[in-house]
């Protein structure tokens, strides 16, 4: 039996759908044909809409249709007032959070798609007019609209493939593990992100690996250099796979010229600084690469800069390559 | 006279509902509710200028690029920076990929699929339209051939993005000063191929046939000898269903057409102008961007002291979600408070093209003029960016360094896919102070204003027959309401900033 996936939409920008159809394959509903998935219902893809989309919610409820997992996008509403009334789901009159709630003690499997469905993301940025959160996570205080305490029918808790956007490979392995059971309490880390891209951080696989090694660092945009001293990258502590699953064919945020914001991580939407420029104290970034003790990262950064090659100082300051690395020849015979 | 309310609409980008009085099966009176607050506005304030670049593509997940096109460029006159050509280039190249996607997508994946409704099971073409444009979720193994392969298309598509900004959506590469991403001579001819890739699925598909000679299409009766010449085209087999469905008569919007202007050419000047049509007239009109307005009436926002209409430099967002006589969360803008249409068909009508002029002139700006718009332009679209591309010297930079200013204002006004996009910000004490936005379904979505005007889709449904009731239980509905509604190719996410 193939799993039936739900995908509702609340308060986002529809981006982690926008994503999904990104992905890499010449025929997307063959693929997820093949790996044992059959999307119910999704808002940019399904034919049905209106009555026929409530009549499908309310045998989902009511039992009569089975509800492998529920997927929503987007942060749950919950304002004003608790009252949920900044979406009310069109043609029911019935808040969002109310439907979600409802459907969420139905469902095997209960998966945030992206970083507002789990944390509440950009949404939720201050002042949070509209009082949004994540289904089981209000940035980093678990809570959210399903609470602490809430497992799916499974027995797991919300699934929380977070990300702005998600990587459509994310939300794809995520939805193929389950339907080959393959994907348990264990793969998931302490903040319910499945761990196959979370154990992985945007740091590895980075191409501008070697100007970190030398602190060769970018001091403006399209610069090659590392832009994680001046230009405000968290990669180093994002978690994510984002320089090894590759975005749209090559890219990452990285790739192109400016900083990784760590936009999987809860609460990342109100750094307490300019997204683009790195906070430091006393000439030293306050954010550390993660498990790296402060005194070693100074000694090191300090021992690196010094031992730094003409090709990488100069390079770091271009936006191409200036200066080639040396051919080693032979020498005559 | 009966009530009937309609809702939720898929295959657009966010949520959306529609309330109908309907008198003799047809459509008296709409109300167009989009039924979620966002508040943006609000949350741009008191940032640092540039954190917007980061917030606003989070604004809508479809018109990601656009949102910080918009931003770069009030930006950018803020802080009186001019982009490098390079820059300038790379900037346009990723709005204009998305805007042909958008198109695309529009086209095969939220249009097209209505044709395929139960209701339409005893017309000739059923079978054919299900084969090419079966909807891809719900009804597994229901053909969609021709849609699958554009979402293929797609995706290699926006490699386009990925390598000249990092990833689609939410582009972080797109800067005042340019963009943070120098290309490569190798990744330009690699682009080059990605860029044939979708020049050929539309002249094998779409069009069955060359783009420039799809773009010199003249009048209605240059597109019929066409058809008759590519049956098989996607483009041909549209006409068909458009015809037998009277889509030429369906969903007449205002008279009223605002374009920003799109794409500027080598010599600085927009491929496609900036401008206002009106149908009675014969000569686009310039814009007055100071003469556009919003007004909260009927929205669920306080009013100004005096429930003045307000400029968006003077305008603010502040909800009040129990407001008598509010029934949505857009406002109305208005432009010499006048209701307008915006979008491929508003740009390709102030641009002089002749086979919009001519439709238009026989029909009105209906739902067959809005999607032929979005046709066209895609065939117009290939050509300008085989040359931006071009245009691209590797060696040369691609961002200006600039400083910030201490306060200033500035206005971003471009087109995304869906229409007129306009950013009004200002910076106090290094700080983003005030910020209006106006994207396009706001303006071709909005609710009445304070003279009770429609707007521009409340307009474009008076009229539009309810369908025949299969039973006597049976919801009402209406097949023409879904067409005029996604004619307009609506982004309520947008909307809802």
């Amino acid at each position: 039996m193939a799993l039936n996936v739900l995908w509702l939409q609340s308060g986002g920008c529809g981006g982690c759908s926008m994503s999904l159809l990104c992905a890499d394959t010449p025929d997307l509903p063959a693929q997820l044909h093949a790996g044992g998935i059959h999307l119910l219902w999704h808002p940019a893809l399904a034919l049905a809409g209106q009555h026929e989309l409530v009549q499908l919610l309310n045998a989902c409820l009511d039992g009569s249709q089975t509800l492998d997992v529920l997927c929503v996008e987007g942060a749950l509403l919950r304002g004003p007032n608790g009252s949920g009334r900044f979406h009310r789901m069109a043609g029911t009159g019935l808040p969002m959070t109310d439907w979600v709630r409802r459907l969420s003690q139905r469902a095997r499997y209960v998966m945030a798609v992206g970083s507002c469905a789990a944390w509440g993301g950009f949404s939720a940025s201050a002042p949070n007019d509209t009082e949004a959160c994540g289904l089981q996570f209000e940035d980093e205080h678990r809570g959210g609209l399903l609470g602490a305490d809430f497992t799916a029918g499974s027995g797991l808790p919300v699934i929380n493939v977070a990300g702005c956007p998600t990587h459509p490979g994310w939300v794809i392995d995520t939805w193929m593990m389950l339907a080959d059971g393959s994907l348990n309490r264990d793969s998931l880390d302490s903040l319910g992100r499945p761990r196959f891209y979370a154990d992985q951080l945007v740091h590895h696989a980075c191409t501008r690996n070697e100007y970190y090694e030398y602190k060769a660092s970018a001091a403006q945009p399209s610069d090659l250099g590392c832009l994680m001293e001046n230009l405000g990258c968290k990669g180093t502590q994002a978690h994510a796979d984002c320089n090894i699953r590759l975005w749209n064919g090559q890219g990452s945020c990285v790739r192109a010229g400016y900083a990784c914001i760590s936009c999987t991580a809860p609460g990342f939407q109100d750094p307490g600084h300019a997204f683009h420029i790195t906070p430091k104290l006393a000439g030293i970034p306050i954010g550390l690469p993660s498990d790296m003790p402060k005194a070693w990262f100074v000694a090191l950064a300090s021992l690196s800069k010094s031992a730094t090659p003409r090709r990488v100082k100069v390079n770091s300051h271009s936006d191409h390559v200036v200066v080639p690395p040396m051919t080693r020849r032979k020498p005559p015979r | 006279m009966t009530r009937v309310i309609l809702g939720p609409f898929n295959r657009v980008e966010g949520d959306l509902e529609v309330q109908l009085t309907v008198r003799d099966g047809r459509v008296h009176e709409a109300h167009v509710t989009a039924p979620m607050y966002r508040g943006f506005e609000r949350m741009l304030l008191g940032h640092a200028p540039l954190d917007a670049l980061t917030i606003v593509p989070r604004i809508c997940g479809i018109c990601s690029v656009s949102q910080t096109v918009a931003a770069a460029q009030a930006l950018a006159q803020a802080c009186q920076v001019q982009m490098p050509p390079n820059g300038q280039w790379a900037t346009q190249l990723m709005l204009a990929c998305e805007n042909l996607a958008d198109h695309l997508t529009h086209f095969y994946v939220f249009f097209m699929p209505d044709f395929t409704r139960a209701v339409y099971t005893h017309r000739p073409w059923v079978d054919e339209a299900r084969r090419r444009f079966g909807a891809l979720a719900g009804h597994p193994g229901a053909g969609g051939a021709h849609n699958r392969a554009a979402l293929a298309v797609r995706a290699r598509w926006f490699e386009l993005v990925g390598t000249l900004g990092g990833k689609w959506p939410h582009t972080g590469a797109i800067m005042p000063g340019g963009s943070s991403r120098a290309l490569t001579g190798s990744e330009r001819v690699r682009l080059r191929m990605r860029m044939r890739e979708m020049r050929a699925f539309l002249q094998d598909t779409l069009f069955g046939g060359a783009l420039e000679d799809v773009a010199a299409l003249d009048s209605l009766l240059a597109l019929r000898a066409w058809c008759q010449q590519h049956p098989d085209s996607d483009l041909a087999f549209f006409m068909t269903l458009a015809d037998d469905t009277a889509l030429a008569e369906l969903g007449r919007g205002p008279d009223h057409y605002l374009s920003h202007g799109a794409y500027p050419a080598d010599d600085g000047c927009l491929s496609w102008p900036r401008g206002v049509w009106h149908a009675a007239s014969t000569q686009p009109e310039p814009l007055h961007a100071l003469h556009i307005t919003e007004d909260t009436r009927h929205a669920w926002y306080s009013d100004p002291p005096g429930g003045k209409a307000l400029h968006p430099m003077d305008g603010h967002t502040l909800p009040d979600a129990d407001k008598p006589g509010a029934y949505s969360w857009n406002k109305a803008p208005r432009l010499n408070g006048q209701v307008i249409q915006t979008g491929a068909l508003a740009r390709q009508l102030v641009a002089g093209h002749p086979l919009l002029h001519d439709v238009t002139r026989r029909h009105g700006g209906t739902v067959l003029a809005r999607v032929l718009a979005r046709l066209l332009e895609m065939a117009r679209i290939v050509p300008l960016m085989e040359h931006g591309l071009d245009r691209i010297e590797p060696d040369a930079p691609f961002n200006r360094p600039h400083s910030l200013p201490q306060q200033a204002e500035g206005v971003g006004l471009i087109e995304a896919a869906r229409g007129a996009l306009g950013h009004w910000l200002r910076i106090d004490d290094a700080k983003l102070s005030h910020y209006q936005i106006i994207a396009p379904t706001s303006w071709n979505f909005s609710p009445r204003d304070a003279h009770g005007v429609p707007g521009a889709l409340e307009a474009a449904l008076v009229g539009a027959p309810m369908d025949e009731p299969t039973s006597s239980d049976a919801p009402a509905d209406s097949v023409a309401v879904q067409h005029i509604v996604r004619s307009f190719d609506p982004c309520m996410v947008c909307t809802v900033h």
